[in-house]
């Protein structure tokens, strides 16, 4: 019983992880239509800066986060100045291949500066573990499942209530619409991306916190790609779902799994999920169904 | 009929039959150019350096991979992340049937690209009801899987240990050599080519271009969406296979890394950069892809005298050329290497009158 509520525990918080960069994919696809192959990168991207100026340049915690968040906005809009605008309209496989080269660019830009070795963070949580019922979870998954939780909570708000939110579900829901009402998609685009920086940069910052940054770090933007797909790749609420649920079946499906067949399981179950679910409802759980007509 | 001068290309061609008209070597100067190239592509491991030959042999086993993918990807439109993948397999299936079971290298290429062809087609059936997106990511689904199982069916395929082959054997000359694989490479990159340039002239061709083109409309003119899609799984797949069973064959041995995902995109990378929907762009692109690493690492010899720390950033500094030259093709030349050369024929073709 401690063995399973332990896989829940942890599973429940990669899965807070994986819907915050699930997040990103569906922030991009809703606004643009494009999946970021490169989401991974800016998760890197997010964890190396952090890390640079927590360790390198001793800056404490929470201005060295605030600093990196910032840089990942000019992050995202820079890159969407340069590699996306140009592919407004093209076919879905130039934009597909345009952030698969991004990502190939970042990835190799980010090794150029930080090498391939595993760095670790500074100790920023308390490290003696909680025990809860007989569960023990290390202070800073609980960390890291309050946070995702927070910001979840904030996006769903801002989405809702605030002027830029509603601006950017308009755009999302035409393109054509929302131009001849006054609004600047472009602008909306560069916002996307921006924020798609930011949520990617605070879960890497999570997750190089749990397991020390390297680049393989990055291979998490395609395992968060069937969360996407789960959920529904143009829904915020089916991000956070799938992303919970991801993380829960890939955690239970590893516990259980992985001595029978010798590991790796964690690794693959998603991509099963994935393909279940692309046969039977391939627009995800709440994603909008597209229906064509001849 | 005799070309008077080599940069006026077309004039004076004139045709009395239907079957001229079609030809794929329309100009005598073309035959002439083929037959050229031909006993360039024989004569050179006669003279060429044995390091060579082994790079002409890595393009090679590309050009039929990428020429696969371009059938799928480029001339179908069904974007696959798997290709490594089906590489795999088909791998996988000589390494298994000539070590395991002893099968001559004979039996086991064409077995090869048939089980290859058929596990396409499984990891086909989605296409149906998606496209685009979905569709690709489907495939990456495919790429996953495909390498899990590879990686932990120990008993079949000795896991992340891999497989050593042994060397095909021809009339009971083993072809151990680089020049003897070359000329095998090089008669089945000539029939993968010949065949691929024929298909599109074909009725099933153009059906495959039909649903790149617009897939109801194509349902419209009485287009079996699900036979024509699945058909160019199964090929593209038989290509992967068939260039996954000479790799093995070639670099005798076989293991799960050889075949990642990243092994997928390069492929993506070379139909792109060559040209989508182009034969001869998938030739360009495997030769450009292939040999711009080697170009690099030569490069960075060169100049680390000067810059000594270059040695353990040439890697990365590879991924990073990698993704730029996808970026900058994709927005400046998104028709690829193929649209290139023809735009510098072109320009000599009409020079001086270029307008």
């Amino acid at each position: 019983m401690d063995f399973f509520l332990q896989l829940v525990v942890s599973g429940l918080v990669v899965g807070s992880v994986y819907a915050l960069v699930a997040l990103g994919f569906v922030l991009i696809y809703k606004s643009s239509d494009v999946i970021n192959f490169a989401q991974g990168e800016f998760l890197l991207v997010g964890a190396y800066v952090s890390l640079a100026l927590v360790a390198g340049y001793k800056v404490p915690f929470l201005p060295a986060v605030l600093l990196t968040l910032l840089g990942c906005v000019l992050l995202g809009v820079v890159v969407e100045r340069l590699v996306l605008r140009p592919f407004i309209g093209e076919p879905v496989i130039s934009m597909i291949m345009a952030t698969i080269g991004l990502s190939s660019l970042m990835r190799g830009v980010i090794q150029v500066i930080w090498g391939t070795d595993t760095r670790t963070f500074p100790p920023i949580f308390p490290v003696e573990p909680v025990h809860l019922g007989g569960v023990v979870v290390s202070q800073v998954y609980l960390w890291s499942l309050g946070l995702a939780l927070g910001l979840l909570a904030l996006f769903t708000l801002f989405f809702k209530y605030s002027s830029t939110g509603i601006v950017m579900r308009a755009a999302a829901d035409d393109q054509t619409a929302a131009l001849s009402m006054g609004i600047s998609v472009k602008r909306v685009f560069a916002i996307t991306w921006a924020i798609a920086a930011v949520v990617a940069a605070i879960g890497g910052i999570l997750l190089g916190n749990i397991n020390g940054v390297n680049p393989t770090l990055a291979s998490i933007g395609l395992k968060v790609l069937p969360v996407a797909i789960l959920g529904g790749l143009d829904s915020v609420s089916g991000a956070i779902v799938g992303g919970f649920a991801i993380g829960l079946i890939e955690s239970l499906a590893g516990g259980y799994l992985d001595p029978i067949v010798g590991g790796g399981v964690k690794d693959v179950t998603p991509f099963v999920v994935l393909v279940i679910v692309l046969m039977l409802r391939p627009y995800g759980l709440f994603g909008k169904e597209i229906i064509e007509r001849v | 009929m005799q070309v008077r001068n080599p940069l006026v290309m077309d004039c004076g061609i004139f045709t009395a039959s239907y079957e001229d008209d079609m030809a794929i070597l329309f100009h005598p100067a073309a035959r002439l150019k083929v037959l050229f190239i031909l006993i360039v592509l024989a004569a050179f491991p006669l003279v060429a350096n044995p390091y060579y030959v082994g790079l002409a042999n890595l393009v090679g086993i590309a050009v039929i991979g990428a020429l696969g993918l371009n059938i799928l990807t480029g001339f179908t439109g069904q974007i696959s992340i798997g290709q490594g993948a089906f590489m795999a397999v088909g791998a996988y299936t000589t390494g298994i049937l000539m070590a395991k079971l002893g099968l001559s290298f004979w039996l086991a290429l064409p077995a090869a690209g048939i089980v290859a062809a058929m596990v396409g087609a499984v990891f086909g059936i989605p296409s149906l009801r998606l496209k685009g997106l979905y569709l690709a990511i489907a495939t990456l689904a495919a790429q996953v899987i495909i390498e899990f199982i590879i990686i932990h069916w120990v008993g079949l395929t000795n896991g992340p240990a891999g497989i050593v082959l042994p060397a095909p054997v021809l009339f009971g000359y083993s072809l151990e050599s680089d020049t003897a694989f070359y000329y095998l490479i090089l008669a089945l990159c000539l029939a993968a080519v010949v065949f691929a340039l024929n298909l599109f002239r074909t009725r099933p061709g153009r059906a495959l271009m039909a649903v790149r083109d617009r897939d109801l409309a194509a349902a419209v003119a009485g287009i079996n969406l699900f036979r024509y899609k699945l058909t160019a799984f199964a090929l593209a797949s038989f290509y992967a296979g068939i260039s996954g069973a000479l790799w093995g064959a070639y670099m005798r041995v076989i293991s799960p890394e050889h075949f990642t995902i990243a092994v997928s995109i390069l492929y993506l990378a070379m139909i792109i950069i060559g040209g989508l929907g182009s034969v001869m762009g998938s030739i360009y692109g495997a030769c450009f892809m292939t040999l711009l690493p080697i170009i690099l690492r030569e490069a960075a010899d060169g100049i680390s005298p000067f810059f000594p720390q270059i040695g353990n950033t040439i890697l990365a500094l590879q991924e990073a050329v990698f993704g730029l030259i996808i970026i900058i093709f994709l927005i400046f030349e998104p028709e690829g290497l193929a649209k290139l050369w023809k735009n510098v024929k072109d320009y000599f073709k009409l020079w001086p009158f270029s307008y």
